[in-house]
């Protein structure tokens, strides 16, 4: 029962994402993309971590959601201006390289953690014990994850917002 | 102290009663089933029923207060409008742009609606009656009104309107510039109670002071900037006048709705007035002590029945403030959002912080206390309201001679 439950959360959540990923039109992926946060949430409530998933929901199913989306409308002019392959080889390699350290250290993280042992006795945690948590030994990894986020979202507005010289749309 | 009575008595429990009678010959595991169902049904009925209700009372009230009658022609007193305006409603012809994104522009209305009856969840309607009891009952109710940001872009997005799309992005900056005040305003009842589960802070609230004077967190100085601060970005996120620019009838176009008519364009209305009930009773919950009674000897009355009394008075009062005030421009609306009410939120919370901290303070200290706080909330606002209205009032017009 709670393995097809967890298999069925996995399929919604890598599904969406993978289809985000090869979707043409950016705001259906990114519509999908919301579509797979909302699975991890899912994930999260069904371990019992109530805390986390609805900080899950309310971060990124109504903040990040509404940054990206943003950001897309902002600096996309039409619903076809969409590359789906990469401008250059050497940025392709960049985000290959990229991705793959992110993996790397997500992988080396998650195999090389020894986690505790789950107790018999449900994993809640209670709401306090959290925030005492993260605003005691985990307040300096909370702060850097934020800052990585401002500038990862700063940095696809930069990327995203680059203009070929050529073009003189705007002037009069 | 709470007398042994109250808790007890027929009509406080006659809702359970009730229930167990339908559901007590079940086995176990069905009569959970069974309950949760009549808990959807019984939350959908009565709100259902309250808002073709609200409808009715709001323009009763409205045309009362422009100096009109108000709908009189379907049944007496026109109480029979909501039937005809619902059959209305329902039958219409339901139109969806050629070039529309057909999927996203069924599920825009869906999951505003879905998302704002589920907030009515965690909200505890009596002292028996909560639906759902979670230890982070706050920040559910918050998290699933969050998705109404999405559900507004997708209809504006979906429409393949520019008219849809623009107002959807003006909808959005309204919404989330109120969002951050709303969050704000409601920590320093969780600082002051330490727990955010709903039922938690309505026992928070539930001794009397001198044996009469209720304390509700609306009678302390902290509590009262937080639930002026909650009230109007409760205004501004249900899109209620005057902050109803998004779909501002008389100018806009209806904003991101212009595209939907019949059953969606329903859904979004009954989406608004869930977003204003529930607000209202998470408002009551909050500030207003929940179901408890303003009076030790006015606890015979049951609570569902003080819980709702509080919440139809905080929606007269919505629909007061949508006949009082004019409407206001997308500039003085963020500038307000901004320049103001999150200045306040943020000063209320050290406000709240004294006020936790000086928790033991007694005689005379208690006055410097209350002189303290008084003066940690009112100074602020004087001092900002006079800096945000500097050039810009008092107004003055010259006029032809």
């Amino acid at each position: 029962m709670t393995t097809a439950l967890l298999l069925l959360i996995c399929l919604v959540t890598l599904g969406s994402a993978a289809t985000a990923m090869l979707l043409r039109n950016l705001i259906h992926s990114v519509l999908l993309l919301i579509g797979s946060w909302i699975g991890v949430a899912i994930f999260y409530l069904s371990c019992g971590a109530e805390f986390v998933a609805f900080a899950q929901l309310l971060v990124y199913v109504g903040a990040v959601s509404m940054v990206v989306l943003f950001a897309v409308l902002l600096t996309r002019r039409s619903r076809t201006d969409v590359t789906v392959s990469a401008d250059t080889v050497s940025r392709a390699w960049s985000a290959v390289m990229a991705g793959g350290a992110v993996l790397a250290v997500l992988l080396y993280g998650a195999l090389m953690t020894t986690l505790p042992a789950a107790s018999a006795h449900g994993p809640a945690a209670p709401v306090k014990q959290l925030g005492a948590e993260l605003m005691g030994i985990h307040a300096a990894s909370l702060l850097v994850i934020g800052m990585i986020l401002t500038v990862a979202t700063l940095g696809s507005v930069v990327i995203a917002s680059e203009e070929p010289s050529g073009k003189k749309e705007d002037a009069p | 102290m709470m007398p042994s009575t109250p808790q007890d008595s027929l009509l406080e429990r006659a809702p359970q009663l009730l229930r167990d009678l339908v559901t007590s010959h079940l086995p176990e595991p069905w009569r959970w089933f069974a309950n949760s169902l009549i808990a959807m049904i019984v939350i959908l009925a009565v709100f259902g029923l309250l808002f073709a209700a609200l409808t009715l009372v709001e323009r009763k009230v409205l045309g009362r207060v422009q100096n009109r009658p108000g709908p009189n022609r379907t049944g007496p007193f026109g109480l029979l409008q909501p039937i005809a305006d619902g059959i209305k409603m329902l039958s219409k012809e339901d139109i969806v742009p050629r070039d529309a994104d057909h999927i996203l522009h069924f599920l825009a209305p869906v999951i505003l609606l879905a998302s704002t009856v589920m907030a009515f969840a965690v909200i505890p309607y009596g002292r028996h009656l909560v639906p759902v009891d979670l230890d982070a009952a706050v920040l559910y109710f918050f998290a699933v009104g969050a998705t109404t940001e999405l559900a507004v872009f997708m209809a504006g997005w979906s429409s393949h309107n520019k008219y849809s799309l623009l107002a959807a992005m003006r909808a959005l900056a309204q919404l989330i510039s109120y969002e951050l005040p709303l969050l704000l305003s409601w920590v320093p009842v969780v600082m002051i109670s330490g727990t955010l589960s709903t039922t938690g802070i309505v026992a928070a609230q539930s001794a009397w002071k001198w044996g009469w004077v209720p304390t509700w967190n609306v009678f302390t100085p902290w509590g009262f900037a937080g639930f002026a601060v909650f009230m109007v970005a409760a205004l501004a996120e249900s899109n209620r006048s005057p902050f109803d620019l998004p779909e501002a009838e008389s100018e806009l176009i209806a904003g991101h709705l212009t595209e939907y008519s019949g059953c969606k364009y329903v859904f979004f209305f009954m989406a608004e007035y869930f977003g204003m009930t529930a607000l209202s009773g998470m408002a009551v919950t909050l500030f207003l002590g929940g179901w408890h009674a303003p009076l030790p000897s006015l606890e015979f009355i049951p609570s569902y029945a003080w819980f709702g009394a509080k919440l139809i008075t905080l929606l007269v009062g919505f629909i007061w403030i949508r006949a009082t005030f004019p409407r206001l421009r997308i500039d003085q609306l963020t500038r307000f959002a901004w320049k103001f009410l999150v200045p306040l939120a943020l000063i209320n919370l050290g406000t709240t912080a004294f006020w936790s901290l000086s928790f033991g303070w007694t005689g005379p200290l208690q006055l410097v206390r209350w002189a303290v706080a008084i003066v940690l909330v009112v100074v602020p606002f004087i001092v900002m309201g006079r800096r945000l209205s500097s050039g810009v009032a008092p107004r003055t017009y010259s006029y032809a001679t």
